[in-house]
């Protein structure tokens, strides 16, 4: 199958390295302005009448969470692409992007024990969200040990990409049981955070880290598939080297 | 259709005899339900907590042990190669290795399955509950596990990538048979977990061929 028109322009390994080679650089200063504005908002808004201080933690733990998910949705698409037309700069993206998301989502584990600390008096609870976070860590770790166990590339990376559908398709299913079984067993405490609703001051500072973990993602994502066709091209270059 | 069948009474037989076929799993079971009281104590009250989730989570854990074999074995002598050639379309061919893996390792763990869970202090009216999750679990367990044997092909360390591969995955059939298992236990109707549970094994069994058969072909090509 051929790549739409609109996309093609994914398909040329020379103009992806022309287009992210200033791309990448410009989203990660974006990346760092904003986390920057995001942090200083965040630092100065007023603690919370529950919280306290600890609602700083907010900032830098939904951000986290969020683009664990959608590093997912990132893997599947590249995947997908790979996977169909057999796309050898998808395949890139897909290689490039698990252990990113891996990252973020082992971040927002690991900020969301942080906070569940003072919060709950528990490092972990087997909250339906933070169970359901886990399962994807894990589903993360399992497509890069597959990957990494497969010696022939092109192989490792079809096999790998099969597996994130597979898991694309999963994770609906496993985020829903995990919720289902959570009602089952009554959880322990009320896992309401930040109140019913969140004020502005709150909001305005959540929405600039959200975007600047975003601009981070994506820069690093960049920087990431750049580094991943040079390995590729070192590597041909080097095998022809030996053959001659 | 004579194909098929000759294929399916060649799984069978290869699952059943190479390697101690069952016996293999019930004896992995066996001790893992054995080891749970050296771990948690042996005081009724507790085991009768934990035992038959301990004892409906082992299922899962000893129906990974012979997976690794699954496709690995026909990859190595070439025999994988041939059945891609056959006439049986490659997807039969997964759905018959993965229903042989079920009849040869779950199915018979879903029968020894009471036993532990009586030996775990569980209540003997949950007898008929066990072998019915078991035996759906077992679908789901065999299948889905089917799919991480047939990515792992050509893989170093094949077992332990495919238990990594597989046991997020088995994560919702877990947890619905662990919700029957309870609702049976506390007297409550056990329909809604059971239902859920047959249907992440249809879908299993429906779904889960077509992937392997993808995964096969990229391992042979």
């Amino acid at each position: 199958m051929r790549l739409p028109r609109q996309l093609e322009f994914l398909s040329l390994p020379d103009r992806f390295m022309a287009v992210s080679a200033w791309l990448a650089p410009t989203i990660g200063a974006l990346a760092v302005l904003l986390l920057e504005f995001g942090l200083w908002f965040g630092f100065k808004v007023p603690p919370d009448y529950q919280q306290g201080a600890t609602v700083l933690i907010m900032f830098i733990h939904v951000p986290a969470a969020w683009l664990s998910m959608f590093g997912y949705v990132c893997l599947a698409v590249s995947s997908f692409l790979s996977l169909v037309f057999r796309h050898a700069l998808a395949d890139a993206a897909a290689k490039a992007c698990a252990p990113l998301g891996a990252g973020f989502t082992a971040l927002a584990l690991a900020t969301g024990s942080l906070w569940g600390r003072p919060m709950w008096g528990a490092w972990w609870v087997w909250d339906a969200r933070l169970t359901s976070v886990l399962v994807l860590l894990l589903f993360y770790l399992g497509y890069i040990a597959l990957r990494a166990s497969i010696e022939d590339e092109n192989r490792a990376g079809r096999a790998a990409a099969i597996l994130a559908l597979v898991g694309a398709v999963n994770l609906p299913v496993v985020h829903w049981s995990v919720n289902w079984w959570n009602t089952l067993h009554q959880g322990s405490s009320v896992f309401r955070v930040g109140g019913p609703t969140l004020a502005a001051v709150y909001l305005i500072p959540l929405l600039l880290m959200a975007l600047g973990y975003t601009a981070a993602f994506g820069a690093l994502w960049l920087v990431r598939i750049r580094a991943e066709l040079w390995r590729r091209k070192a590597r041909t270059l080097s095998l022809q080297a030996a053959n001659r | 259709m004579k194909g098929l069948n000759a294929l399916i009474r060649r799984e069978l037989s290869l699952a059943y005899g190479g390697g101690g076929g069952p016996l293999l799993a019930l004896a992995f079971y066996a001790s893992l339900v054995a080891l749970l009281p050296l771990a948690a104590g042996r005081n009724p009250q507790m085991l009768g907590a934990v035992g038959p989730g301990v004892a409906w989570l082992g299922l899962a854990l000893a129906s990974l042990l012979s997976l690794e074999r699954l496709f690995e074995r026909d990859y190595e002598d070439g025999a994988l190669d041939l059945l891609a050639m056959g006439p049986v379309p490659l997807e039969a061919v997964a759905l018959a290795k993965a229903g042989a893996q079920f009849l040869a390792v779950n199915a018979p763990l879903a029968v020894a399955a009471p036993v532990a869970s009586i030996a775990l202090a569980a209540p003997a009216s949950l007898i008929p509950m066990t072998i019915l999750t078991g035996l759906l679990g077992g679908l789901a367990f065999a299948f889905v596990g089917g799919l991480g044997a047939a990515l792992a092909l050509g893989a170093k360390r094949g077992g332990l990538l495919v238990a990594v591969v597989v046991l997020p995955l088995f994560a919702p059939p877990v947890i619905f048979g662990a919700a029957a298992l309870d609702a049976a236990r506390n007297g409550s109707s056990p329909v809604t977990g059971l239902l859920l549970l047959a249907a992440y094994a249809a879908a299993a069994v429906g779904l889960t061929p077509i992937a392997m058969a993808a995964a096969c072909r990229n391992a042979l090509d």
